[in-house]
């Protein structure tokens, strides 16, 4: 069996499962937002229980909206707060929250071998764990929070195996991009990507989060990352509870396997308006920015801030552009405190914003002005994303962002910092 | 049931900011998000839907965000049916616990336009496009969907499934 199919084995207590099978799985986790969480809890009244099956496993995280921009927001934050409250979840307030998919792992409460369902499309992320997480929406997660149950199709697995070194200035962000710039938005619809290869097994966790993040943009179910050191020694002192690794089998039935040679691909970008629409660095034209957004949880990351204030350091943010940083998490900010990195940024002439998902999807904190280029760290370009649907937004890495920033268009880092 | 409308026709990788754009996700009313429904793909879509109308749109259709508003946008619009070449997961599944009627038809999408009457029967999956003279059929529903149709949704099939091992009385 392939990984997804032994960790969903093991949650509907069966020997083996097979694609297109469907199953009831437990769950270890389930996740919702500020967003999200209302309708969740709207659906869970009407179930009829008084409680949810362990308050243990349901975390709330008011991240999207939050600090609350507007009356209609805070309003949903309250409901999300007293439910949370009522019921003794795992909740984190503003000052200690971070971005879900950056918080959760951190904090330990997704580990190896999981089934995690989260009303967040990024809810793939923890993949990167060797864990099996998606994304669904309010009603499922209402379901779920009762039962402690879901039911699910085991998708078929698509392997993805990264053969070479990194070249200088190119992370998960690029593999992810150009893996999606291949396969198209539903190169993957409805199967979960597993992600292998010598490549891959040198990145780190920031950077496997990073690409687990992004396996919803083509389509994915999930994107899963076999436990190695490099996920133990993530998870050694952040685990409160014992937890079950699972390896795919050598003989594992893949529906297909797609091989990338990447020592030599440059960093990417996604041209509006697709995720699919990727180009190395070197062929998007020299694009004229006014924004750059460097966060998100799918580059929010304490090694997303180090790259960027690599670029960013000693330098300055171009007159016209508004450079935004945003650290993924109270701890991210924290240590990129202590490192030094928020004083290159603020130095640089950066805005640095408390942990939000805000200007990712047009929320607040960096909304686009029609006619305004942005170039952003974020998950999707789609039409309007970021504000206004005569905006454009260009997908890259930190790097990318960071350099761009500085230029005042797209241009590669090593034009920028060597 | 048979169902009888006017359709509005999109391209492929209709998403849900294009469905239901983010700035409005600070309400969760259905009513209240149908003012808004399909703004970030067609702003004149809140002014030429009518009750019972069809949305048919390509392949991986509600792709992106999990959000259930999208759906719920969607259906408190009117429309009774969406017909697309495939859908994205989490909207399937979405519009299946809230009751949006969706149906799989690749080749409905090419030989319908903007404008035509279509006549859907959701039992069967037969659909006909009245102003071409043309009948498709839908791929099925796998029979476990089925079943949580005839409960009523999610919801109330959680609930039955509750009863059953006495969590719920």
């Amino acid at each position: 069996m392939t990984l997804a199919e032994k960790i969903l084995a093991a949650h509907a207590g069966k020997a083996r499962v097979d694609p297109g099978e469907l199953v009831n799985a437990r769950v270890d986790l389930v996740l919702s937002n500020d967003i999200t969480a209302p309708i969740a809890i709207r659906e869970f009244r009407r179930i009829g229980v008084s409680r949810v099956f362990d308050p243990r496993k349901v975390v709330m995280v008011p991240d999207h909206f939050t600090p609350n921009k507007d009356i209609l927001s805070a309003e949903q934050a309250r409901l999300v707060r007293d439910f949370a409250l009522e019921q003794g979840l795992v909740y984190f307030e503003v000052g200690r929250m971070g971005i879900e998919h950056v918080l959760l792992p951190e904090q330990g409460l997704v580990l190896p071998g999981d089934v995690v369902i989260g009303a967040d499309s990024h809810t793939c992320t923890y993949g990167a764990l060797g864990a099996f997480s998606t994304g669904m929406g309010s009603t499922d997660i209402a379901s779920a929070m009762a039962s402690g149950e879901i039911w699910m199709k085991v998708p078929a697995t698509i392997r993805f195996v990264y053969r070479g070194s990194l070249p200088q200035w190119v992370g998960g962000k690029d593999l992810i991009l150009h893996t999606i710039g291949d396969i198209g938005v539903d190169g993957a619809l409805y199967s979960a990507m597993e992600f292998s290869g010598e490549a891959v097994r040198n990145l780190s966790m920031d950077g496997r989060f990073t690409m687990a993040n992004m396996a919803i943009e083509a389509g994915a179910k999930a994107g899963l990352f076999a436990v190695d050191e490099a996920t133990e020694e993530y998870v050694r002192d952040r685990a409160r509870r014992p937890y079950q690794v699972y390896q795919p089998d050598r003989d594992a039935g893949y529906e297909r396997v797609v091989e990338y040679d990447i020592s030599r691909i440059e960093p990417q970008v996604a041209c509006p308006h697709s995720p699919a629409n990727t180009r190395p660095v070197s062929q998007v034209g020299g694009i004229e920015i006014d924004q750059a957004v460097i966060g998100s949880c799918t580059n929010g990351r304490l090694e997303d801030l180090r790259i960027a204030a690599r670029v960013l350091r000693g330098r300055q943010v171009h007159p016209r552009v508004r450079c935004i940083v945003i650290p993924g998490s109270q701890r991210v900010y924290l240590e990129a405190l202590r490192e030094g990195l928020m004083e290159v940024f603020v130095g640089s002439g950066a805005a640095v914003s408390t942990p939000t998902c805000g200007p990712c999807l047009g929320g607040y904190m960096g909304v686009l002005a029609a006619g305004e280029r942005c170039v952003s760290t974020t998950n999707r370009n789609f039409v309007g994303r970021m504000g206004s649907p005569q905006s454009e937004v260009y997908l890259s890495n930190p790097a990318v962002a960071a350099a761009s920033a500085v230029a005042g268009r797209i241009v590669s880092p090593v034009e920028v910092a060597g | 049931m048979k169902l009888s409308g006017t359709v509005h026709k999109y391209g492929v990788n209709v998403d849900t900011d294009a469905i239901i754009p983010a700035r409005y996700l600070n309400v969760s009313e259905g009513a209240e998000l149908a003012k808004h429904a399909m703004e970030g793909i067609d702003v004149q879509f809140v002014n030429r839907v009518s009750a019972g109308d069809f949305i048919v749109a390509g392949a991986n259709f509600g792709c992106g965000s999990s959000r259930e508003h999208a759906p719920l946008a969607i259906k408190a619009s009117g429309v009774a049916c969406v017909v697309a070449g495939s859908f994205a997961r989490i909207f399937f599944r979405n519009a299946i616990n809230i009751g949006l009627p969706i149906l799989t038809c690749e080749e409905v999408v090419a030989g319908t336009e903007s404008g035509d009457t279509l006549e859907i029967d959701l039992e069967t999956g037969r659909i006909r496009n009245v102003t071409r003279g043309t009948v498709y059929r839908a791929q099925p529903y796998p029979q476990f969907m089925l079943e949580l149709i005839a409960a009523g949704g999610l919801i109330e099939h959680t609930r039955a499934r509750l009863k059953a091992r006495g969590v719920i009385p």
